[in-house]
């Protein structure tokens, strides 16, 4: 099977370009239509402020919106509630469910578009299952949305209060704005069987445009109140708010954050679905039913993985945003009570790369024709634990007395630097290169490529790989141990460009040799083992818990601030918790979600089934 | 159902690894509470107090050890900068404007950019922006007094004798600043005290008078709408008018109240 990557860079030549074009034209219609709205909330500010500021009866002094300066009596508790809990718990349960569909429409949309450009039914089916498990969730979302709602009212209104005296505006839009989402959704879902061929198709599709730009509207809004909470703007030195609704939203950590959010969650969402194809595979009793799910499994793991690559990178971006924004709060992040948190990270992130990538060697098991590559797997494997292990080694270690004389200070001479940003970026991208290497060879391996280059290109390839793989580890090196600390961080970039120079180049290398290749062995779907199928189960769990933690670290390196250095928390929580205790929240929350997803794919199980009532109903 | 299990049963299990790793794995770290403001009896505090005091606020408060540490390397080490205060005054590096070491060490925490130490500077900034933020604003929110404590400390660190004063309680509630202050700027009642407060004038001509600096307003309601003066006010960088230079401040947004830009937005929008 050809991957879906190449079906993405084959779709655009073949369609007819005024159908290009119409797409197009709706998009900007959309985007000016979403300016525009943007605009209203600028102008809209300023509108407001104005009410806002005309001095109040009997009082000379403007209202403008300072900051409220609380006490712990100021915020209302429910006996056997923990305030800090709840919302904690809600507020990340509401954001799984967002993550998930709000990237579900995305890939669905693509996979969409893949159906139409092939005419393969296949798709179009896959596509519509998809959107189909996204509804339920959907509703579950905005329950969960409404709860932390009053959460918040009740229990930190003048948070709430202040929140939504300065995004007022703002919040009244997202309001109308999910019901444009709901109506564009239930269109897209409910219209899918009557909207098929022809011009109504395209009509369709373009429907999916329509519920992607509104979602993805609706999440840089709430990320924009999110932000300000973490890098307040559009305030002045004494912290007060003058009315600019615009400013307050386009704050620092704005767009870091909602490119960080908008790739994290299709790998996200890749991942619950290939949970959802994993649980039916497991479930599948026919043969045609495993290989339908086989197939969707491995579509899903490859829209993960997709995502998954870059991700890194977006997070690099946005640490090194919180760096540029406040050196104080970086250090808190990275350097201070949270440092240890990050060694949590790499064993999860570790998780995801490790199951991803078993779960495409399991996959070669699918052709006769991938033994000619069995024998690598091993050294994929070695080198991606051995990237694990460099990333999940600590910077300061925890010594005794004598420990620390042996050793003849906090750090080894030469494992010390392991611990420091150039090794984990070295043993990131060297990582992510292995994961695309995995991914060449699955491509590669029910087929032999027929050009008569092939050697040629061969060592190309092993030629590209090699040198990228040393300028990776020569910057790594260098930066680690021959420079001062504030200059470790300069191997980022390059080593980012030639990860990702080697990965597009390899791609576009392989699909031209492997143009009219020839076919050695068939693709058997449903041929996989029960174990790959848990590996990708792995991956939505390690995922969620993985959200579920950096959502904590983005939040808790506020401290004691509701809005960092503006608005203090001066509730009885506001202290820092243990990771320990926040792991165990974070495992709460992720108990409490995947019981709910899996409830959820039961749900769509059992809503195609039909029990026969013979003798129940009355004969007419 | 068996599988349903099955997923459950395994789900439980990866979860469990992540937490008890999070919980056995790693050093159980237990953050220090939120600083709490402490009140000081100031008339009856002895130098050494001072002294500890400023240690005090050094390594938790003034969150200073998050950077001056001999570990990260980020920021420099300050165990001799009170010694070398009154050589970096004479520096060509130096921008500042205290007259002695005292001085430049207090000012040192007010205005960081100051005297930026060769290789500590922001990146891109030639080591003339500090990236530390001054100790009275935000968290840190270092009161006169405890700045002078620091100061203090830094001077003991060095082996020097303190030559700072410690002031009294009158001295110390005199100096503290109204923050409440900046709140309670009495709006200015007509777009005329709004042009004079904000010395519009100085680049901008209003009925033939005025600089140059800026395009001309006497008739600016005939070329342009409500909507454009208040955003050419909150946001100059957002239109530049043809022909003149960039120079307008951003700072208009934070500083003007927004009864005073509508009484200014409404006054020119009429000016035809």
């Amino acid at each position: 099977m050809r991957g879906l990557l190449t079906r993405c860079v084959a779709l655009h030549p073949g369609f007819a370009r005024w159908r290009w074009a119409l797409s197009g034209l709706v998009a900007l219609a959309l985007a000016a239509l979403v300016l525009g709205a943007a605009g209203e909330v600028q102008a809209g500010a300023s509108d407001s402020a104005v009410e806002a500021t005309q001095p109040v009866a009997g009082s000379l002094a403007p209202a403008v919106i300072a900051p409220p300066e609380l006490t712990a009596a100021d915020y209302p508790s429910i006996t056997g509630v923990n305030s800090r809990v709840t919302v904690w718990l809600v507020a990340q349960l509401h954001l799984w469910f967002a993550a998930f569909v709000l990237a579900v429409p995305i890939f669905v949309f693509i996979i969409e578009a893949i159906g139409m450009r092939t005419r393969d039914k296949r798709y179009d089916d896959m596509a519509y299952e998809f959107i189909k498990i996204s509804i339920t969730a959907y509703s579950l979302t905005a329950i969960l949305g409404g709860l932390l709602l009053f959460s918040l009212i009740v229990l930190y209104p003048h948070l709430f209060s202040y929140l939504s005296r300065v995004f007022g505006e703002s919040m009244f839009y997202y309001a109308l704005l999910f019901f444009a989402e709901s109506a564009a959704l239930y269109l897209y879902y409910y219209g899918w069987q009557w909207l098929q061929g022809g011009f109504r198709k395209w009509l369709h599709l373009t429907l999916g445009l329509v519920l992607n730009a509104v979602g993805t509207t609706l999440m840089f809004l709430a990320n924009g109140w999110v932000t300000f909470m973490m890098s307040p703007a559009g305030l002045d030195p004494a912290g007060l708010f003058a009315g600019d609704t615009w400013a307050a939203m386009h704050n620092y950590l704005w767009n870091p954050i909602n490119l960080h959010r908008f790739i994290a969650n299709i790998a996200y969402g890749g991942s619950i679905v290939g949970a959802y194809a994993a649980f039916r595979f497991l479930s599948a009793t026919r043969p045609e039913e495993r290989a339908h799910y086989d197939w969707m499994g491995y579509n899903a793991n490859f829209i993960a993985i997709l995502a998954l690559l870059p991700l890194p990178f977006a997070g690099y971006y946005l640490a090194a945003e919180i760096y540029a924004y406040s050196q104080q709060m970086g250090i808190t992040l990275m350097g201070g009570i949270f440092a240890w948190l990050f060694i949590i990270q790499a064993v999860l992130i570790g998780t995801l790369f490790l199951s991803a990538n078993y779960y495409l060697w399991c996959g070669m098991g699918r052709s006769d024709g991938a033994v000619r590559y069995n024998r690598y797997i091993k050294y994929l494997a070695i080198a991606i634990i051995g990237s694990f292990l460099v990333w999940f080694t600590p910077h300061t270690l925890v010594l005794t007395n004598e420990e620390l004389k042996a050793l003849g200070g906090p750090y080894h001479k030469y494992l010390g630097p392991l611990g420091i940003m150039p090794a984990k970026n070295t043993a990131v991208n060297v990582m992510i290169l292995f994961t695309a290497l995995s991914f060449l060879f699955y491509r590669r391996s029910n087929r032999i490529a027929t050009v008569a280059w092939v050697k040629a290109g061969n060592a190309a390839q092993l030629a590209l790989y090699t040198a990228g793989i040393a300028n990776l580890l020569f910057l790594g090196i260098y930066h680690g141990y021959f420079t001062n600390t504030v200059y470790k961080v300069a191997a980022s970039i390059p080593q980012v460009m030639t990860t990702l120079i080697i990965i597009v180049v390899s791609i576009t290398l392989d699909s031209v040799m492997y143009r009219g290749a020839r076919e050695v062995a068939p693709l058997n779907w449903g041929r996989v083992p029960n174990r790959a199928q848990y590996a990708l189960f792995l991956l939505a769990v390690a995922f969620t818990w993985l959200m579920g933690l950096m959502g904590y670290i983005r939040s808790g390196i506020r401290q004691h601030w509701h809005v960092t250095d503006v608005f203090r928390d001066a509730s009885p929580d506001a202290y820092t918790p243990t990771l320990g205790y926040a792991a165990n929240v974070v495992s709460m929350g992720t108990v409490l979600f995947m019981a709910m997803v899996i409830f959820v794919f039961w749900l769509s199980q059992v809503s195609s089934r039909k029990t026969p009532n013979a003798g129940f109903w009355k004969a007419h | 159902m068996k599988h349903f299990f099955k997923v459950l049963v395994f789900s439980l299990l990866m979860i469990g690894f992540f937490a008890g790793f999070s919980n056995f794995g790693i050093p159980e770290i237990k953050p220090a509470p939120p600083p709490v403001q402490e009140q000081l009896d100031l008339d009856a505090i002895t130098p050494e107090r001072f002294i500890a005091l400023g240690e005090k606020l050094f390594n938790g408060k003034g969150t200073c050890t998050l950077c001056h540490n001999a570990v990260g390397g980020r920021a420099p080490l300050l165990d001799q900068t009170a010694a070398i205060a009154a050589d970096r005054l004479v520096e060509a590096r130096y921008q500042g404007s205290a007259g002695d070491a005292q001085g430049y060490l207090v000012e040192s925490l007010l205005e960081p950019s100051a005297y930026v130490v060769a290789g500590f500077g922001k990146a891109g900034s030639a080591d003339t922006i500090s990236p530390m933020p001054s100790v009275t604003g935000g968290s840190i929110g270092l009161s006169e007094v405890e700045i002078s404590a620091v100061v203090a400390y830094l001077q003991d660190l060095a082996g020097l004798e303190v030559t700072v004063d410690i002031p009294n309680t009158a001295e110390a509630e005199a100096s503290e600043p109204d923050t409440q202050a900046k709140a309670a700027r009495v709006a200015l009642a007509s777009a005329e005290e709004v042009i004079t407060r904000f010395a519009c004038t100085t680049c901008h001509k209003l009925a033939g008078e005025g600089g140059e600096l800026g395009p001309d307003l006497s008739h600016i309601g005939a070329t342009r709408d409500a909507a454009y003066l208040r955003r050419a006010i909150l946001d100059p960088a957002a239109d530049i008018a043809a022909g003149y230079p960039p120079v307008m401040p951003p700072t208009y947004a934070t500083e003007i109240y927004a009864g005073e830009l509508e009484l200014l937005v409404q006054h020119l929008a009429a000016l035809q």
